[in-house]
């Protein structure tokens, strides 16, 4: 099972995305994307060197239905600030947030979700990986939003990715 | 019925466009590069969301034909976004690291360094190897 799917998630998301390409589930449709989801795990494999386990449960989906609000929320968020707050009353700042997080994975989760959320962009992890630079667009307290970002995401990251 | 379905339609259209329009704007109007960075990367999320979920709304209840490719963009959207912005910010560091930037630094100033001042470990945007046994690293030990 294991040399068959060596990367199950991954096939699962193939044949899922195959089908919603196509826009129609036929059996042939399902066949081509089930020979897709076997093949290119398997031919890709390398670059995949060690796997974390994931767990697909509620807290991935409580994680989901969370960032998909703030996302919302972000976007009436930095609709205000570009419509209404003049450039020199801009606070932005620099943030560097210390992870927790271990596998490359779950900081690349991490981070894709701190530039898509409230006014904040993450712009690169330093050499060793314990270290998050993020510039912010508008923050009044930076204590507060690094803790709002650890506590918001990383420890929902940390349960997914336990 | 046909009347509801197009005012939800022209409703999602108009918030889809309104918030591409700010985006944009946002592009135009922030003071540097890493606060120009902001516009795109989100208000353009909720315009994009806008305009794809009219287009299901559109050809469920117009054409009666239920399409999921809308789902698909928005998938890839949110997984390539994150990722160029990411890039433009690393090659702006860089730039302003090596003095070649010409355009206004961003209204933060220098990025602080990833251990608090005065730790001469590691810094942001170099191109040395990630150090061995850490997440940022990808050799198999």
């Amino acid at each position: 099972m294991k040399r068959l799917l060596p990367h199950p998630g991954l096939s699962a998301m193939l044949l899922i995305v195959w089908l919603l390409m196509a826009n129609d589930v036929t059996i042939g449709g399902a066949l081509l994307g089930g020979v897709f989801a076997l093949v290119l795990p398997k031919f890709t494999q390398p670059f995949w060197p060690d796997r974390p386990r994931m767990r697909f449960g509620r807290a991935f989906l409580g994680y989901l239905a969370i960032v998909v609000l703030d996302i919302v929320v972000a976007n009436f968020q930095v609709a205000r600030l570009i419509l209404f707050r003049r450039n020199r009353d801009l606070r932005a700042r620099w943030l560097v947030i210390p992870i927790r997080l271990t596998t490359p994975e779950a900081i690349t989760m991490l981070a894709g979700t701190i530039s898509l959320t409230p006014g904040t962009i993450s712009s690169d992890v330093s050499a060793d990986g314990r270290f998050l630079l993020v510039h912010a667009l508008d923050v009044g307290d930076e204590a507060a939003e690094i803790a709002r970002i650890k506590t918001r995401y990383e420890a929902r990251l940390q349960r997914i990715f336990a | 019925m046909s009347v509801l379905a197009d005012i939800a339609i022209v409703a999602l259209l108009l918030l889809g466009g309104g918030f591409a329009l700010i985006g944009s704007w946002g592009l135009v109007r922030l003071p540097s590069t890493m606060e120009r960075l902001h516009g795109p990367t989100k208000a353009t999320t909720l315009g994009l969301g806008g305009l794809l979920l009219a287009s299901v709304v559109y050809f469920q209840l117009r054409l009666g034909i239920w399409t999921a490719h809308e789902l698909l963009i928005s998938l890839f959207l949110f997984i390539t976004a994150p990722i160029s912005a990411n890039m433009i910010a690393k090659v702006h560091l860089h730039r302003t690291r090596a003095g070649a930037a010409t355009e206004r630094d961003s209204i933060a100033g220098a990025p602080p360094r990833p251990g608090g001042e005065g730790d001469e470990g590691a810094d942001w945007a170099t191109f040395a190897a990630p150090q061995p046994g850490t997440p940022a690293s990808t050799a198999s030990d």
